[in-house]
């Protein structure tokens, strides 16, 4: 049984609808990019999945024995967060308030969780560190870190790469590549990079005047992927 | 002189009016720089301005009542003020910054012609200025005032502390949170009703108008040196109290207005830790 399953999704926001028929599922180990011209709708869809939002009409439903709560998410960076006093530590840490309910501190078990999280992303020595004095690609490792405390099955990312230089883009993805495949953690991954989405991902969900969803090898012999190459917007 | 000093020093201070005043200063100022960071991180430092005008109306208002203790009005109606700020900050017609801007400006008008028209004071701008500078309000405090002051100051320690993981989750990151199911709204207005019961117990400490920089100071202060939510409100917290205990003394001593005496310490205290970060060059702004 799928993990997510979207049926007939219709999704906008103010009554104006952007996406319509949407339908899609993801199964425990995968790893789906969703692709698409901005403004296409996809990070609607992916407040609308986190339950921020919801759906003009159609269902989203999980399975597999999948909480909502299991879902963890790397948003895009906000500006109050490049001058806020915090130690690596302590973000990583706030990834677990979810399942705190009104017990006020961390335990020793969600403490050693942390730690391990800190060394999966190789953030070991800058674990004291304050969060601006750190480079783009640590601060995302960081986001990354603290996502993976809030929910260990599924990863919600949006667009994780931009800002970053390609060296730590190539970093960034071998990181989540391997979190996919050596920890079968499902990542949904928002992307500009058509090029790194079929690199990595297996299923591809198009957004936009065409829609597709499928593997990789399905979405490359698509008119949606020779449309998307062809018009080049990006 | 020295000696002086510090018998009038000790005089004053085996009052017990003016023991009070110290206790209730000091919890009054570890409370207030508590959420500093939270309120100049999250934008809110507008929202902690308007409701202490806010107050002033509230307190203008108890005066023409002519209550006996203005403390439990002035708290609820600055209380209400907070909530009905952060629902219409959402989704009104009115935009959240502009609503403050009315109610604050609004409060303050009609709190000083309340107080003109129904005032039966002799010294009328001897009282508005005190309410808006604090003049020696600390130092007139009752003893019901005080344990009151010290029973909000104590439950506010409390809530922080309790609370603490999540307003920094919150403060730092409100999209994550609520994707992962923290209830933001929730504590969005937990930290709007501190800040409103912070403000009206300041507002014994320096005055309605001078509360801001009992807020602030402290935590922008600390923000210079320090790197972790923890320790910077850790550093804020020391530093406010010691601001107030000096600035308090000072007053004594020097007879200066209590409030503006605190607030001018405080800044002192922020032009030492920002030139120590400059000659450190730990920070680079």
């Amino acid at each position: 049984m799928a993990q997510l399953t979207c049926r007939d999704l219709s999704l906008g926001y103010n009554g104006l609808e952007i996406v319509r028929g949407l339908s899609f599922e993801v199964n425990k180990g995968d790893y789906l990019c969703i692709v698409g011209e901005n403004g296409s709708g996809k990070t609607t869809l992916m407040k609308t999945i986190l339950g921020l939002q919801v759906p003009l009409s159609g269902s989203i439903s999980t399975g597999d024995g999948l909480k909502h709560s299991d879902i963890g998410y790397l948003p895009q960076q906000t500006a109050v967060q490049r001058d806020f006093p915090a130690s690596v530590w302590e973000i990583v840490l706030s990834g677990f308030l979810n399942r705190h309910g009104l017990r006020p501190f961390y335990s020793a078990e969600e403490k050693r969780m942390a730690r391990e999280n800190i060394e999966r992303l190789e953030l070991t020595t800058l674990i004291k560190r304050c969060y601006r004095e750190l480079s783009g690609g640590q601060q995302q490792r960081v986001l990354l870190a603290r996502a993976l405390c809030a929910a260990q099955k599924i990863l919600l990312l949006d667009e994780p790469v931009s800002g970053l230089d390609p060296k730590v883009t190539a970093e960034m993805y071998r990181l989540i590549d391997e979190l996919n495949k050596n920890d079968g953690v499902t990542i949904i991954m928002i992307s500009h990079d058509i090029g790194a989405a079929l690199k990595y991902a297996d299923h591809i969900l198009h957004i936009g005047k065409t829609l597709f969803f499928g593997t990789r090898d399905e979405y490359m012999l698509s008119d949606a992927a020779r449309a998307f190459a062809a018009g080049g917007d990006e | 002189m020295m000696s002086e000093m510090f018998e009038k020093l000790a005089l004053y201070i085996s009052y017990p009016f003016v023991q009070y005043a110290l206790i209730a200063g000091v919890l009054i100022a570890l409370c207030s720089s508590l959420l500093g960071v939270t309120l100049v991180l999250k934008r809110f430092s507008f929202i902690g301005d308007g409701l202490s005008h806010v107050a002033f109306g509230a307190m203008a208002i108890a005066a023409v009542l002519n209550l006996s203790n203005e403390m439990p009005l002035v708290l609820l109606i600055t209380v209400v003020s907070a909530i009905l700020l952060l629902r219409t900050g959402q989704n009104a017609r009115i935009k959240g910054d502009a609503a403050v801007a009315m109610i604050s400006v609004g409060s303050l008008a009609v709190g000083y012609l309340l107080m003109n028209i129904f005032s039966k004071s002799s010294n009328l701008s001897g009282d508005v200025c005190s309410t808006l500078f604090g003049s020696t309000s600390i130092l007139t405090l009752t003893a019901t005032e005080v344990w009151l002051c010290v029973a909000l100051s104590l439950a506010v320690l409390v809530v922080f502390v309790l609370f603490y993981n999540k307003i920094f989750s919150v403060t730092f990151d409100e999209s994550f949170a609520k994707a992962i199911g923290i209830r933001v709204d929730i504590y969005n207005l937990l930290i709007a009703v501190i800040i409103a019961v912070i403000i009206v117990l300041a507002m014994n400490l320096v005055g309605s108008l001078l509360i801001s920089a009992l807020v602030i100071f402290p935590a922008l202060s600390a923000m210079r040196l320090f790197k972790s939510f923890r320790s910077v409100t850790i550093c804020s917290a020391i530093l406010s109290v010691s601001c107030a205990l000096l600035g308090m003394l000072i007053s004594i001593i020097a007879g200066t207005p209590v409030g503006s005496t605190i607030v001018a310490v405080d800044i002192a205290a922020f032009a030492i830790f920002y030139l120590w970060s400059v000659i450190s060059g730990g920070i680079k702004k």
